[in-house]
């Protein structure tokens, strides 16, 4: 308590004009910042995967097991920096039981559930199912214990379950796409929805989150599928690389556009918050904004991207290149999170004032905890990689 | 033959369990979007009809910026005495010649405002107490994921200590920077216009020891009630009319610089 107070004195002898005195304590730090960044990544990676599977682009095939595990496993983790950050987590578990439907932050219990369960679950089980019948026969220890169980005791491999399997996989990413949207459009809907902010109040925000999502997503399956291919000690797929990093420089662009014309509609309306916004973007934010987001996040990649469109360098030359900008991509949609949640309570709401942010290292708030949080979902994936790695997979879906 | 039935049922077994758990997944998640609209807005029911409904004038022209009030609501409602929790502040306005403004609220007014600007610099000053403006439609409302803050009958948002989870989504979307979180209950904390002292008859702590009489409380219902009086002969304000939360305190002589 004494230590967050100091804080705040630190802070208040820090504030820049004038301020709301209850204003001086920013409630929402680093975790939140995570939060939008963990399952905008899920959305991501779920969507590259429903890529290859319904709209049929056969040559990211090699990334569809791991996008779709990928997903999982941020899934796995999106809701434990939230949890984390409440200040009574034990009674989290009421935005389940009594949600208030007027809430746009209750909702996400329900569409995270659906999306963990119904979707991702469900379609990773229909297409490993036949994979764990066989590998089940062939295993032994834990590993065969886990097949057998997962298989819910459907052991059928005859030719017709397999289609089943296929076919209802398939039918499972159809309603995917559209979950996957809203969960990370919802994301985008708890800042967009708060008419008190004018830096979050934008019909737009839902869609910006949408996009980068997507952008953030597909970047993360590419330097993973980079660096798992790397530790298997197998040939990198070329085609299927260059697909992916197409899909990125196209997604990219879409986003970079709607992000500004949010901007440029808020310049040329230059509403009565016009003023302060115009103050933090040139000063609060310039670095994380300017430099992080834009720069080294959005034009960067799209010139490296851009130019391998039109003239394609040696292999070896893309490799790194993909790599470097999917790395930047993280990065920079990193901060794009950070400029939304920590820069829209950086200026009073009063309009006439800043106050600071200073992130701790220690702490259920801090950076340890955060990179905690962004290692774990890997650990994770590292882990269902060696229990269910995709490229042992016996069958794969037409 | 037998094996192959017994695998067939338990397959279709599995299949309408997954139908069913979807299909209960699938409502959960559309149900809650049913009232998606604004919280809906208190209507006068018979039963409600004799009820108060509280709400508060502020009189700007009387305030002398002492800071009583803010000092008043503290002891009253065991508000932590650190500068970074109000239920009720007070602001100084000065307006200077070259038409900028300063806006300053040292502590939240308690021990007395002082002006900063030296006299020769000042167009025009004066002073604006804040509090919870217990709007009708208030976003805190709706934004709180479990319900915890709610509007009483009688028209006071007030917070279940017991339910709240701690988010500060309320917090965020309060646009008066009326809410805090308190240090100590690790609950959203805010002015509940004195409720425990209200429904005994008394006035709240703010308005009992405010000196000059700039705020009236009263019962917006009863026509001969000092606040319904108040607004009959003041041309009255809310803040930020923009947007549209039909607040429910009211502010005579609130000048345009007031944010």
């Amino acid at each position: 308590m004494e230590e967050h107070y100091k804080h705040l004195y630190e802070a208040l002898s820090q504030v820049d004009g004038y301020i709301y005195p209850n204003e001086i304590d920013l409630h929402w730090g680093l975790m939140i910042v995570l939060y939008p960044y963990i399952t905008g990544l899920v959305a991501g990676a779920f969507i590259l995967a429903s890529l290859e599977r319904v709209f049929n682009v056969k040559v990211l095939k090699p990334t569809y097991g791991l996008a779709l595990l990928t997903a999982l496993s941020f899934l796995l983790v999106a809701t434990l920096p939230l949890v984390s950050h409440l200040r009574h987590p034990l009674r989290a578990y009421e935005i389940l039981m009594t949600p208030n439907p007027t809430s746009a932050m209750a909702i996400f219990g329900f569409v995270y559930l659906w999306y963990l369960m119904v979707v991702l679950l469900l379609e990773i089980w229909f297409d490993y199912r036949l994979d764990f019948v066989l590998w089940s026969k062939k295993s032994t220890g834990f590993k065969k214990f886990f097949y057998r169980t997962i298989t819910l005791g459907i052991n059928d491999t005859d030719k017709k379950s397999a289609k089943l399997d296929d076919k209802l996989g398939y039918f499972i990413t159809l309603i995917g796409i559209p979950s996957a949207f809203l969960l990370h459009g919802y994301v985008g809907f708890i800042f967009g929805s708060i008419k008190a902010n004018p830096w979050w109040s934008t019909v737009l925000m839902p869609v910006i989150f949408l996009f980068s999502a997507m952008v953030s997503g597909i970047a993360l399956v590419m330097v993973i599928y980079m660096v798992v291919s790397w530790f298997r000690k197998v040939e990198i797929d070329m085609p299927c690389l260059d697909t992916i990093a197409k899909y990125l420089f196209y997604i990219l662009i879409i986003d970079f556009t709607l992000e500004s014309l949010d901007q440029i509609h808020r310049i040329y309306e230059a509403e009565e918050s016009f003023d302060i916004i115009k103050v933090l973007v040139s000063g609060k934010l310039n670095i994380t904004l300017l430099i992080m987001q834009v720069l080294l996040g959005t034009i960067i990649p799209l010139i490296v991207i851009g130019i391998f469109q039109v003239y394609k360098p040696d292999e070896k030359i893309r490799k790194f290149s993909y790599f470097f900008v999917g790395i930047l991509v993280l990065i920079g949609i990193f901060f794009m999170r950070w400029n939304v949640v920590i820069g829209g309570q950086l200026f009073s709401k009063s309009l006439s004032g800043f106050t600071s942010f200073k992130a701790v290292y220690s702490g259920l708030e801090g950076y340890v905890m955060a990179a905690v949080w962004l290692i774990v979902p890997l650990l994770i994936l590292t882990f269902l990689l060696w229990l269910m790695p995709p490229w042992k997979k016996v069958t794969t879906h037409e | 033959m037998g094996t192959e039935r017994k695998v067939n049922n338990r397959r279709k077994f599995f299949q309408t369990s997954a139908a069913l758990v979807g299909g209960t997944l699938l409502y959960a998640l559309i149900k809650p979007f049913e009232a998606l609209a604004q919280p809906k807005e208190e209507e006068i029911k018979t039963d409600q009809a004799n009820l108060a409904l509280w709400g508060m004038g502020v009189d700007l022209e009387k305030c002398i910026g002492c800071g009583k009030c803010a000092e008043a609501c503290k002891i009253e409602n065991k508000v932590p005495k650190e500068p970074f929790y109000f239920r009720t502040w007070v602001e100084q306005y000065t307006v200077k010649n070259d038409g900028t403004v300063k806006i300053e609220s040292p502590n939240g007014g308690i021990g007395g405002l002082k002006q900063s600007v030296p006299d020769e610099e000042i167009f025009k000053s004066f002073m604006v107490p804040k509090l919870c403006n217990h709007c009708t439609k208030a976003p805190c409302v709706q934004a709180c994921p479990v319900g915890a803050t709610y509007i009483s009958p009688d028209g006071v948002v007030l917070v279940d200590e017991t339910y709240c989870i701690g988010c500060s989504y309320c917090i965020q979307a309060c646009p008066y920077g009326a809410r805090f979180m308190n240090p100590i209950t690790k609950v959203a904390d805010k002015c509940t216009f004195c409720y425990h002292r209200i429904s005994e008859g008394l006035q709240p702590a703010c308005v009992e020891v405010c000196p000059t009489d700039a705020r009236i409380f009263g019962d917006l219902r009863d026509k001969e009630s000092d606040l319904v009086k108040f607004l009959q002969v003041n041309p009255t304000q809310v803040l930020k009319p923009h947007l549209n939360t039909h607040s429910r305190v009211f502010y005579n002589a609130l000048s345009s610089e007031v944010k």
